[in-house]
């Protein structure tokens, strides 16, 4: 009975928590301008299944993308397990598919222990990844302690989670055969090779460890799921939203500005103008409520994988451009928002900026547009739609665009080509034969 | 050679098949102006009825859109909107990718809308219909190219096999770099960087570039793009190269292959 009180208070907590920080997110996402598109559903549905659930985009490196795949997968059905874990802590009783299942409860089980073990072998593999072997994209110079440490955190943890199935799948099995509270699972292979270390333990012993290794799952997967909701980790949920509002359109596609079209045609007389426009606001973007919701949402569903920085033609070439540094900035700046507004403070008034104050110039001026970082993002983030709004408020705000872009301009302008030519001379090339 | 103007067109009562764009490098940069030509030698020699704006032609925005001036690229795009829906224009064909994607996918929401090609498929087409025949045995023939991916066609437009099928018409022998197709590496000058030094880095990009593209052994880098041709000249003159390997527009090898310039 008093497991059952205290498996409820601690249930209560975790969902209490998890759907505040869920409805912050959703906030610091609304902080953006033009809202989340969902025309043509059709296309969404099918780029949300292939690409996050089908995991398309991971396939392109095979080996992390293995790995990746067993990690998924047995979150996914450890899930299930999971559900068992809830009826028992609430019911007060003990694996209670089990008699339904019969049979197939072993099989099940089975499932689970090697996926437990799948999990824990790619884990281990990925932390050796990224501290032994120190694959490149992950030392990237915007990967400081705190992005380390996070998915470090996060892979070990998991290791641990899975270990303490596993120990209490092999203590169960012990107490079977003795204590008649604990159902018959039937013989369970990855487990069963633990048994001997826990055989000749007293009965008190076995059960302690066994209620601890289910109490310490339960609760590891509460703290860690509050957990992943601060952490890069989010992505394992953002990825199907992100990928459902995903841009359509080519990717050489740019955004179109409104309020700059109907300027324009102001200017030029054409009869479709709007002669009494809606106030322009900001052009392009200096902080995060100028840009996009979609350009928010991606900063969320960014998981540092460094994907996009190790196919950027600037940061291979030793600029400063790292396209996850302009995602994992967005993001942070998002939470300084936040946490500024929940002191009950102006959010914007802190005399910083997501251009200059986290993104700078030379960063944003660095990018050739060349959409690697796009196409290399499996979770379909796009890096290059911020780095081009915050151009635009260089350029059109702050008329402060690199000089020789400015002469580009100038020459556009006067002689209607970005070279200094004369336009009578645009038509030479025919009377030529160089 | 003949380049018709659509307003002699026009004014003679006659409309062409397709609008040649030949776009601000293709006009002004001297070395693409031979791939110009190249292209409307090609184009006069297989009778496709074409015209050109001419002097009525400017820039399409492209850099000017990239580098932040929204203000700048509208206007640009009204006013070449103007003169292409005066004309009645339907079907454009361009060996500028920038022009391309841009009058492509970006005018048809200032009210431009056509058919856009660009010449890599254009020249593909005119290959599968027979219209351009390959001779047997031409100077390509096993000699070994490899295709650079402009990013404005590639990725950023999904156009990796047209231009492949051209350089496998010759005959060539066709080497891949490591970076290519969706991984291919960029020239450097996209996203208007070709009007500005790169910024603090260990290497230019295109120096990067060169180098794959050196290491495949090609003696012929072959490019659809005018600004992967500047970059990419400057890269392979930079390591010394340019006597062995020779930086080409498709349009140039196939007007070439058809002993259309020397
Ligand atoms: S689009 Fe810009 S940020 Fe993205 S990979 Fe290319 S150069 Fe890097
Ligand atoms: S933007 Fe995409 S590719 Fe880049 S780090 Fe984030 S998740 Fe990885």
């Amino acid at each position: 009975m008093i497991q059952q009180i205290a498996f409820v208070l601690t249930l209560a907590a975790a969902v209490f928590i998890i759907a505040r920080r869920v409805g912050t997110i959703r906030k610091n996402i609304r902080l953006g301008r033009k809202p989340l598109a969902d025309d043509r559903p059709q296309e969404r549905l099918k780029n949300m299944t292939l690409v996050a659930f089908g995991q398309k985009k991971m396939f392109k490196r095979f080996i992390p993308a293995i790995l990746h795949l067993f990690i998924y997968v047995g979150f996914l059905v450890i899930n299930l397990e999971v559900l068992e874990f809830v009826i028992d802590g609430l019911a007060g009783t003990h694996r209670i598919f089990a008699p339904y299942l019969g049979s197939f409860y072993t099989v099940l089980m089975n499932i689970f222990e090697f996926l437990a073990v799948a999990v824990l072998l790619s884990c281990v593999i990925f932390l050796i990844r990224r501290n032994v072997i120190k694959v490149k994209r992950f030392w990237n110079y915007e990967m400081t302690k705190w992005p380390r440490l996070d998915a470090n955190i996060i892979l070990f943890t998991e290791v641990i989670l899975m270990l303490a199935i596993l120990t209490m799948n092999a203590t169960d099995q012990l107490l079977q055969q003795t204590n008649g509270h604990y159902t018959q699972t039937g013989s369970l292979f990855f487990s069963s090779m633990l048994m001997p270390l826990f055989n000749g333990l007293p009965e008190n012993t076995l059960i302690f460890i066994e209620r601890f290794a289910w109490w310490f799952h339960i609760i590891g997967i509460l703290a860690f799921s509050i957990y992943i909701t601060y952490s890069k980790h989010l992505h394992i949920f953002i990825a199907f939203p992100n990928t459902y509002y995903a841009k359509l359109e080519p990717k050489g596609h740019m955004n179109n500005m409104p309020v700059v079209t109907n300027e324009v045609k102001l200017m030029l007389n054409l009869p479709d103008a709007n002669p009494n426009p809606a106030e322009a606001g900001r052009f392009g973007a200096k902080d995060i409520n100028d840009l996009s919701q979609l350009n928010l949402l991606n900063a969320y569903a960014c998981t540092e994988c460094g994907r996009c920085t190790s196919e950027c033609p600037a940061s291979i070439t030793g600029k400063k451009l790292s396209p996850r540094k302009i995602m994992m900035d967005t993001r942070d700046r998002m939470e300084d928002v936040r946490k500024r507004i929940d002191k009950g403070e102006e959010a914007f008034a802190d005399g910083k900026t997501l251009l200059n104050d986290y993104i700078t110039k030379e960063e944003i001026n660095a990018c050739t547009s060349c959409n690697a970082c796009v196409e290399a993002c499996p979770v379909m983030i796009n890096p290059l739609e911020i780095i081009l709004e915050l151009r635009r408020y260089v350029a059109m705000e702050e008329s402060g665009a690199p000089a020789s872009w400015n002469g580009m301009f100038q020459n556009i302008e006067t002689s209607f080509a970005p070279w200094k030519f004369s336009p009578a001379d645009r038509f030479n090339w025919a009377q030529e034969n160089k | 050679m003949i380049a018709p103007t659509l307003a002699e067109l026009t004014a003679k009562g006659e409309t062409p098949e397709v609008l040649f764009w030949v776009g601000c490098a293709g006009s002004f940069d001297d070395r693409y102006k031979r791939v110009t030509r190249a292209f409307a030698k090609i184009l006069e020699a297989v009778n496709v009825k074409f015209a050109v704006l001419g002097t009525e032609e400017t820039c399409t925005g492209d850099p000017a859109r990239r580098a932040g001036n929204e203000f700048l690229f509208q206007m640009q795009a009204m006013n070449n909107i103007q003169v292409m829906n005066a004309y009645g224009v339907k079907k454009i064909v361009t060996a500028c990718p920038h022009c391309f994607n841009t009058i492509r996918n970006e005018y048809r929401e200032l009210g431009g809308d056509y058919e856009v090609i660009h010449h890599s498929v254009f020249l593909q087409q005119l290959i599968n219909d027979g219209r351009i025949k390959m001779k047997e045995g031409g100077s390509y023939k096993g000699k070994k190219i490899t295709y650079h991916d402009s990013c404005y066609l590639g990725r950023a437009n999904g156009i990796y096999e047209a231009p492949r099928a051209v350089l496998e018409a010759l005959d060539a022998d066709l080497v891949e770099m490591k970076r290519c197709r969706t991984t291919g590496l960029c020239c450097g000058a996209g996203g208007a960087q070709m009007f500005k030094e790169p910024e603090p880095g260990k290497k230019d990009i295109n120096i990067e570039r060169a180098d794959e593209a050196l290491a495949t052994g090609a003696t012929t880098i072959a490019v659809a793009c005018p600004f992967c041709m500047t970059m990419l000249n400057d890269g392979v003159k930079n390591k010394n190269k340019e006597a062995e390997v020779k930086v080409k527009d498709l349009a140039e090898l196939i007007a070439e292959s058809q002993g259309l310039v020397g």
